[in-house]
């Protein structure tokens, strides 16, 4: 019983850190790409800065804007931090992990589309429809490409739980499979596409003719914009701790003794700052695409989703 | 004991029905009996239906009615039991429903006798045919479903448009039900007899069971509406009233799956792993097709039509993968194939029959079926738009609502292709899955589109922006089907456990894994596998949101927020032309699968002034390929071949009279 309330209560602990944490991934990117640039970045806790004062800020509605307008943002953010619940940071095992499998995970994320693509329409200004119109055209492409990454991940390890797979990733030893390669360049254009990076979207960007996400959120002010803000910085942080944790499984804690979860936590941290780092480079390096190249972007993960699986389904299982 | 509940159910509706004569001369009094009458009907069925479901019990009986010799055959079992309830739930919600909505006809130049009357029978019927044990009394049940719902489909005859939808509808139908006719046929004369019972004990070789499975693929196919056959759903279920399109695409859709069901897993006995990969590829182009037509569509009736197309590909994706994995040992995964599909099945009729209430509402209300003509409706009915967001969160497949649930166990379903031998279908399975995953997708951007044209921002057209909320039964009918979609979400596990007994009775096993780990997990295959606990999902999306509001409005209670104007890019102020229409929403999406449709797309300048045209006409025209693929040559044939035998008809006796001659002559010849 007892060991059943720890496992709860370290549950929570990591969604906390889940939580308080995904501000601090979005600075250090920030600060890296801006050092990739020859510029002096923002401090690391600037994103911490701006959501308090966001969140100090009177809050202004726009005129004609419904409930879903004032709801979305709660639902956004319960969706997401529902999802980071879900998700192995720093430890396997956890009581929270069967919640949800990976499927599920996408559940969530869709669920909060679905809403964030509803608030923009409900402004009823041009950019709010451009906005929920583009988003939605890309995740229906990236959500399939995504799910295929998925089940080749799924069908490798024999199950969708998050948890589970991880553990028999990390059980099978370091074996280089050639499904695994493909499924993870995959992921990482999806991972791009899905939280609005480039070559894509512009986070950084209040271009009309360009903007996705920008111009959904373009009229909410106050502790609304904070939420939106925080969720989609969480929602970087759950792809990012996914491709480190199911591809460089190594260092996670396996049991819930201090030392394991340490080490854990150490190994999340630095491998999550490779992955922002790596994600400066490439940001550094390209420029965002127009939009109708994007299906072609998005097409191509998928490919690379679908090579994964068949070269699973021909070379691994077989034989 | 349940059967003649079941039993009661039938004569109700058709009391209903009958009733329905005296609307004109006493309209009021017809009126709540005949609603009344249905009401009790539909909960029948959910009790009798529901009695046989859950205690598995199969009670059959024969009725002195029909041919002489062949008396009616009725046998309510656990499969049927469920089939009862998914009409059954239908039928409460469209009787409590329908006296508000029916208003708008009662004053109209026609009669409500026609309707009364034909959707008693109609419900009598879809009744019927769950109940019937033998080819006779089934046959007797569909037409009667077919006919009384042709009338439905035709009843505002007045617009030319109906009417050619009434007689295409009628078409098909009579189409498909020859095709029923000629499977049973098969099977009846392998069996030596009609019922039910006789063709179960049918020896049949690998050949004619494969004829036979085609014919009924064919015929329940087209009845379903399963791609290429589905062109005359999107124009006939759009024009009935509401609440019969209600019926029409949550429950009839239902019934033609029921006959499949019937008809593969139960009398021709151990599907064919092949046959499940033809139901499984057609599964997957209904749904992904379906959903590409859908998001074209501007109609919101029609545009819903085409997402029944969907989602009758989606639990056919289901039963495709139970027959692949019957086919092949594996039982286990076949019944959890076929309980992914009969959950959806459950599904699609709570929420596709919410969404054409919400649409008849609107209908009524604003006289407005164009979504390009609506918007801001959230403000004017707020009842009828919260319901309608939960039926476009649950059809677009979110958790924690119930549409979700069944296509996870879809997935689930597919996942385990690994299980299998043939190389081929292991790496097809999961293809076919990630087809679902871009309907999926696809499909949540067709309801947003659909929810966000119609019932956020600002109206587009006078009577849209005068509307008005609904009366109390029509809103209680909608919240009925919205409670609903909620509970089957949440619940997952009873759902489940409930269906079993069809598992058991169609593939002779359960599926003891899925609730193994208690009410609160779902877990299909393992726990290790997949697990998804819905109650706690739920929770704790209540409880993350619900903490995060909680802090941040405490204090600020008192405090009014300040509302201000949207920017327009400077433009002066706003108006409703300034927003996305519908057509405006998926043109990326119709840029990216140009492909699958037919465009016709034009766009005049007039008035020329230079650089700016003083006038701007966009014509755009999106058809369905199927028309000229598949109908409008099959259309020619048919004339070509009319007019080949509409030669011999010279209009003149003595040729007449020559081929009577030579008839009598051949007859002679055979018979001597």
């Amino acid at each position: 019983m007892a060991d059943h309330l720890t496992s709860w209560v370290l549950a929570l602990v990591q969604t906390a850190l889940f939580v308080a944490g995904a501000p601090l991934l979005a600075g250090w990117l920030k600060r890296v790409k801006c050092r990739l640039q020859n510029r002096r970045g923002p401090r690391l806790t600037q994103p911490y800065r701006d959501l308090l004062r966001l969140f100090r800020k009177e809050l202004l509605l726009p005129e004609g804007s419904s409930w879903v307008f004032r709801a979305a943002p709660y639902v956004i953010f319960g969706a997401i931090v529902l999802a980071a619940a879900v998700v192995p940071l720093i430890a396997l095992r956890l009581p929270t992990s069967a919640i949800a499998d990976v499927i599920v995970l996408v559940g969530f994320f869709a669920l909060a589309r679905f809403f964030l693509a509803l608030a923009g329409m409900d402004v009823g200004t041009a950019f709010g429809g451009m906005g929920a119109s583009r988003e939605m055209t890309v995740a229906s492409l990236a959500e399939p490409a995504l799910l295929m990454a998925v089940f080749t991940l799924a069908m490798s390890a024999g199950t969708t739980d998050l948890s589970v797979a991880i553990q028999r990733i990390l059980s099978s030893g370091l074996v280089i499979r050639p499904s695994f390669v493909f499924a993870l360049l995959g992921l990482l254009l999806v991972a791009v596409a899905e939280t609005g990076r480039i070559p894509v979207d512009n986070p950084a960007t209040h271009l009309e003719l360009t903007m996705i996400h920008e111009a959904m959120v373009l009229e909410y002010s106050g502790r609304h914009l904070a939420l939106m803000e925080w969720a989609a910085q969480i929602k970087f942080m759950i792809y990012a701790a996914l491709i480190a944790n199911i591809f460089l499984p190594w260092g996670i804690a396996v049991g819930f003794g201090f030392g394991a979860l340490a080490l854990g936590a150490a190994a999340v941290a630095v491998k999550l700052a490779l992955l922002a780092a790596l994600l400066a480079v490439s940001e550094t390096l390209l420029a965002k695409m127009r939009l109708f190249a994007a299906p072609q972007f998005l097409g191509f993960a998928y490919l690379l989703c679908l090579l994964g699986m068949l070269s699973h389904v021909i070379l691994e299982v077989g034989g | 004991m349940s059967l003649s509940l079941a039993l009661w159910a039938v004569l109700g509706a058709l009391a209903s029905g009958l009733l329905g004569l005296a609307a004109d001369r006493f309209p009021a009094p017809a009126k709540a009996a005949v609603f009344a009458l249905l009401g009790l009907s539909g909960l029948g069925a959910v009790l009798g239906g529901g009695d046989a479901l859950l205690r598995g019990l199969t009670t059959a009986q024969t009725f002195p009615l029909g041919l002489p010799w062949l008396h009616w055959h009725l046998c309510l079992d656990p499969l049927s039991g469920f089939f009862l309830i998914v009409i059954g739930i239908a039928t409460v919600a469209v009787s409590v429903y329908g006296p508000g909505y029916v208003r708008e006809y009662e004053h109209g130049r026609q009669s409500t006798v026609p309707l009364y009357l034909f959707t008693g029978i109609f419900v009598s019927g879809m009744q019927l045919v769950v109940l019937a044990a033998d080819a006779f009394s089934f046959m007797v049940a569909w037409e009667l479903m077919s006919l009384s719902s042709y009338f439905l489909v035709a009843y505002q005859h007045q617009h030319a448009a109906n009417r050619r939808a009434a007689f295409l509808y009628l078409l098909m139908a009579e189409v498909g039900g020859l095709a029923i006719l000629l499977a049973f046929g098969v099977l009846a004369a392998f069996g030596g007899g009609f019922s039910f019972a006789a063709m179960r004990a049918a020896a049949l070789g690998p050949g004619w069971a494969s004829v036979a499975f085609v014919f009924a693929l064919f015929g329940f196919g087209m009845k379903a509406g399963l791609v290429p056959l589905h062109a005359w759903l999107p124009e006939a279920h759009p024009v009935a009233p509401s609440h019969v399109s209600a019926l029409m695409s949550g429950v009839m859709l239902k019934v033609a799956l029921y006959g499949l069901i019937r008809f593969t897993f139960d009398l021709l006995g151990g599907p064919h792993w092949d046959w499940g990969l033809v139901l499984l590829l057609a599964g997957s182009a209904s749904a992904l097709l379906g959903v590409l037509y859908a998001l074209m569509q501007h109609d919101l009736k029609r545009l819903l039509a085409y997402h029944s197309v969907e989602n009758v590909g989606i639990i056919c994706m289901g039963l495709g993968l139970a027959m692949i994995f019957a086919g092949t040992g594996h039982p286990r995964l076949a019944v959890l194939g076929l309980i992914a599909a009969l959950y959806h099945t459950l599904n699609h009729s709570l929420f596709k029959g919410l969404l054409f209430l919400g649409a008849g509402a609107v209908l009524q209300r604003s006289h407005e079926g164009d979504l390009e003509r609506m918007g801001g409706l959230i403000g004017r009915m707020p009842v009828t738009a919260l319901f309608f967001l939960i039926g476009c969160i649950s059809i677009s497949a979110l958790p924690p609502f119930n549409g979700f649930v069944s296509e996870w166990l879809t997935f689930q379903a597919a996942l385990q292709a690994p299980a299998l031998h043939s190389g081929v279908l292991r790496a097809l399975i999961p293809v076919t899955a990630a087809a679902l995953a871009l309907t999926g997708a696809l499909a949540a951007a067709c309801f947003v589109k659909v929810f966000g044209v119609a019932f956020l921002g600002r109206a587009r057209s006078r009577h849209v922006r005068h509307a008005r909320e609904v009366d109390l039964g029509m809103r209680a009918g909608q919240g009925l089907l919205a409670a609903l979609c909620l509970v089957f979400g949440v619940l997952p596990t009873y759902t489940v456990q409930a269906l079993e007994p069809i598992a058991h009775q169609l593939l002779g096993r359960g599926l003891p894994s899925a609730s193994a780990q208690g009410w609160l997990w779902l877990t299909p295959v393992s726990p290790q596998t997949a697990s998804y606990a819905a109650p706690l999902v739920l929770a704790g999306m209540v409880l993350f949101g619900g903490v995060m509001f909680a802090l941040l409005n405490a204090r600020r209670r008192t405090r009014r927020v300040r509302r201000t104007i949207p920017w327009a890019c400077g433009f002066g102020p706003l108006d409703a032309r300034m927003q996305y229409t519908s057509t405006a929403f998926t043109h990326p999406i119709r840029r990216i699968f140009r492909p699958v449709w037919e465009i016709h797309e034009e766009v005049e300048t007039g008035g020329d002034r230079g650089l700016r045209p003083a006038a701007l006409r966009h014509r755009l025209h999106v058809e369905d390929r199927s028309w000229r693929v598949l109908y409008e040559p099959v259309g020619r044939w048919v004339a070509v071949a009319a007019r080949q035998v509409g030669r011999i008809q010279t209009g003149s006796v003595r040729t007449y009279l020559a081929y009577s001659f030579l008839t009598l002559v051949v007859l002679l010849w055979l018979i001597t």
